[in-house]
């Protein structure tokens, strides 16, 4: 078996989807640091290989690691909402902010590409709310959040809903050091959507399904989309509800209430 | 297309290391993507020689090894390859599993002088 990469040789795709040269590159010890000698075809006399096993998203974990930190640190539950353009995570945060207000003091980040249309209709139910434009991005990262925490919360602060750039493929790479992600979907984009965009559903502890009002008028069938929910992330905790006409709110708002308590 | 701006994230944590080592050029990148990571060989590939012109970075050789998903069974403890985007065992076919690997995006070696 390979050291580097535990692959068998000549039966290469066992662990890794990779070809590499088996001849390879040899490992020594001089100056007090160990280091190797690459074995490719292009040989560079001069060069030496140095092994990092460095996440690509080292900065951008390390500073959602301190904002995690710090909202713990003030006893703030923190979940990041992600779904794809136009799945109603907006009107449920609106319908949601309206049934906590009194019982929950909450706080909202929002991420756009551009506007703060979102931020303007949020505030009409919440006074703690921070507009993110994304401008070029596609999502929104561990810095920016940062960067607004202190403005967005108070010594009241229970809970912070961050609503994610509508984007599945993404906001599901980028750490923003919130207890958990809660993927959306709404009845209207076909059931297969988690297998389809298996990173982001795999990785949710909650599932929100929307628009169930929707489901008469719709070819679209409540089992087959529960099933490819389960399909990608097992035992995963479904809640099925329409902001619009309050089906299933209770059992949200419910969860929301045991989370901060 | 968020390669991009993980490919500019990349250039800029590898530039800090070729300072720390007082390495003056980059002959390749070796990095490890996960098949769960949500990142796309293509793309970065893409995006990889554009955000790296200017840079000590500009002119090296991208190699991407691919990191296939794998799960552990909570039942027959097996540690199987993963058929995304279907999460079960492949042994016994139990859903009680927990993902062992398949989100990495690391950047595993540089070859540097």
């Amino acid at each position: 078996m390979c050291l580097d990469c535990g692959c068998e040789e000549g039966n290469e795709k066992k662990y890794f989807e990779h070809k590499h040269d088996h001849a390879h590159p040899h490992v020594h010890t001089h100056d007090g640091h160990t280091h190797s000698h690459a074995a490719s075809e292009e040989q560079h006399p001069n060069s030496r290989v140095i092994n990092l096993e460095l996440s690509v998203l080292a900065k951008n974990n390390a500073i959602a690691d301190k904002n995690r930190d710090w909202l713990k640190s003030k006893g703030i539950v923190t979940v990041n909402i992600i779904s794809s353009p136009g799945s109603g995570k907006t009107t449920l945060l609106e319908k949601t902010l309206e049934k906590l207000e009194g019982k929950i003091n909450c706080s909202v980040i929002v991420g756009d590409q551009s506007t703060d249309n979102d931020a303007q209709r949020l505030m009409k139910k919440c006074k703690h709310v921070y507009q993110i434009e994304t401008n070029s991005s596609c999502h929104i990262n561990a810095e920016q959040v940062g960067n607004v925490l202190e403005e967005v919360t108070d010594d009241t602060t229970q809970l912070l809903f961050i609503e994610n750039v509508g984007n599945l493929i993404c906001p599901a790479a980028f750490d923003l050091g919130e207890d958990f992600k809660v993927a959306v979907l709404s009845t209207t984009e076909g059931e297969d959507k988690p297998v389809k965009y298996p990173v982001v559903f795999s990785d949710a502890r909650i599932v929100v399904l929307t628009k169930v009002d929707l489901i008469p008028y719709l070819d679209w069938e409540l089992k087959k989309c529960r099933q490819a929910i389960q399909q990608v992330n097992p035992g995963v905790y479904t809640f099925e509800l329409s902001s619009k006409s309050g089906e299933g709110m209770q059992d949200w708002i419910e969860y929301l209430g045991k989370l901060v308590n | 297309m968020h390669e991009l701006s993980l490919a500019d994230t990349m250039i800029r944590e590898i530039e800090q290391i070729l300072d720390r080592e007082k390495a003056e050029k980059v002959y390749s990148v070796t990095v490890l993507m996960g098949r769960l990571s949500g990142v796309e060989k293509e793309p970065f590939e893409f995006a990889f020689p554009i955000v790296s012109e200017g840079t000590r970075v500009e002119g090296s050789k991208l190699i991407i090894e691919r990191v296939s998903a794998a799960v552990k069974c909570d039942e027959c403890q097996a540690e199987t390859e993963l058929d995304v985007p279907y999460a079960k065992c492949g042994s016994c076919n139990s859903r009680k599993v927990k993902f062992i690997r398949g989100r990495e995006f690391i950047i595993k070696s540089l070859e540097i002088e």
